[in-house]
């Protein structure tokens, strides 16, 4: 990565124009051309250093919904409640962490009730409590970090 | 709930994935979906002003940047404080995100989730000081949970 990505980076961490032509607009912002940018963009997308780049929507805004949702996996089932949690469509996101309640995944669906819906198959399937926690208010989303 | 149309809809499925990476992606969303791009922008800058898009850029890969310290920092707080100290700690620079979430007694205490992200332990350490200090007496337990590792990991439509 170098300078000219990181600028990007953090450039884009902030926003995007809407108008005909945006990339030449934020090149320009930037001292950019407009080809330079898009292919770094295309370079940064491909190694994985942005892992998205595009409208990002707020899910309970349009009626869908999210949730948080923890269990305490015992050691010698991890890998077999991994498989089976992952397999859901609905399990956007599942992280290990250092915990009692040691897995933690994010459950998005189209509406709420398919949100309790799914938390209780998982329940159902692995024997294990889900600790449920939708969000009750949001304080802050979002974070510029320095590339 | 606002109202979303068809037309808001097919937008937001048109780019799920994505924006295009071409000099006009709006006018590609526009041909892709039988409109003119003057309505895609139209619609996206309505969107956007109503908080559905959140905003239009990039997501990096945290570990990517090198912030391979990623801590979900958890408290307990009085819920009739809470509202106040989560804006603040909400505040905070190198806080992503911050949330209210219900306490699972007895298990699980805490009521105010914090995710902070640093280079190194230390930054994370002094980040956690900075929550504990502006905490005050209103922190009544705390604790931080690391990622030990991404089991999986989806870009779905509507995550920011």
């Amino acid at each position: 990565m170098n300078d000219i990505d990181r600028l990007i980076i953090n450039q884009l961490q902030t926003g995007f124009p809407i108008c005909d032509a945006p990339y030449q607009q934020l090149a320009s912002q930037l001292g950019l051309t407009e080809e330079m940018l898009i292919e770094r963009l295309q370079v940064l997308l491909d190694n994985g250093t942005l892992s998205r780049f595009g409208p990002l929507y707020h899910a309970e805004l349009m009626g869908g919904a999210l949730t948080l949702a923890a269990v305490n996996v015992p050691v010698e089932r991890f890998d077999e409640i991994t498989g089976i949690i992952n397999a859901y469509p609905e399990v956007a996101h599942n992280y290990a962490r250092n915990h009692r309640l040691n897995m933690w995944f994010v459950v998005a669906t189209e509406t709420p009730e398919q949100i309790e819906q799914t938390l209780a198959a998982i329940e159902q399937q692995t024997g294990l409590t889900v600790y449920n926690m939708p969000k009750i208010k949001e304080y802050f989303v979002g974070l510029k970090l320095d590339a | 709930m606002l109202a979303l149309d068809e037309i808001d809809l097919a937008i937001m499925r048109a780019t799920q994935a994505g924006l295009s990476l071409s000099p006009q992606p709006y006018q590609v969303i526009a041909e892709q979906l039988g409109l003119t791009a003057d309505i895609v922008m139209a619609r996206m800058a309505v969107m956007q002003d109503s908080g559905i898009i959140r905003r239009i850029g990039a997501v990096p890969n945290h570990y990517k940047l090198g912030y391979r310290f990623n801590g979900m920092t958890v408290w307990n707080v009085p819920d009739d404080r809470i509202d106040e100290l989560g804006v603040k700690v909400g505040q905070l620079t190198f806080v992503s995100h911050c949330y209210h979430r219900p306490r699972h007694l007895p298990d699980w205490p805490y009521n105010l989730f914090a995710m902070v992200h640093g280079k190194t332990q230390a930054d994370v350490d002094t980040q956690i000081q900075q929550i504990t200090e502006l905490l005050g007496t209103d922190n009544q337990a705390c604790d931080v949970l690391y990622s030990t590792k991404i089991l999986k990991k989806t870009g779905f439509r509507s995550r920011s």
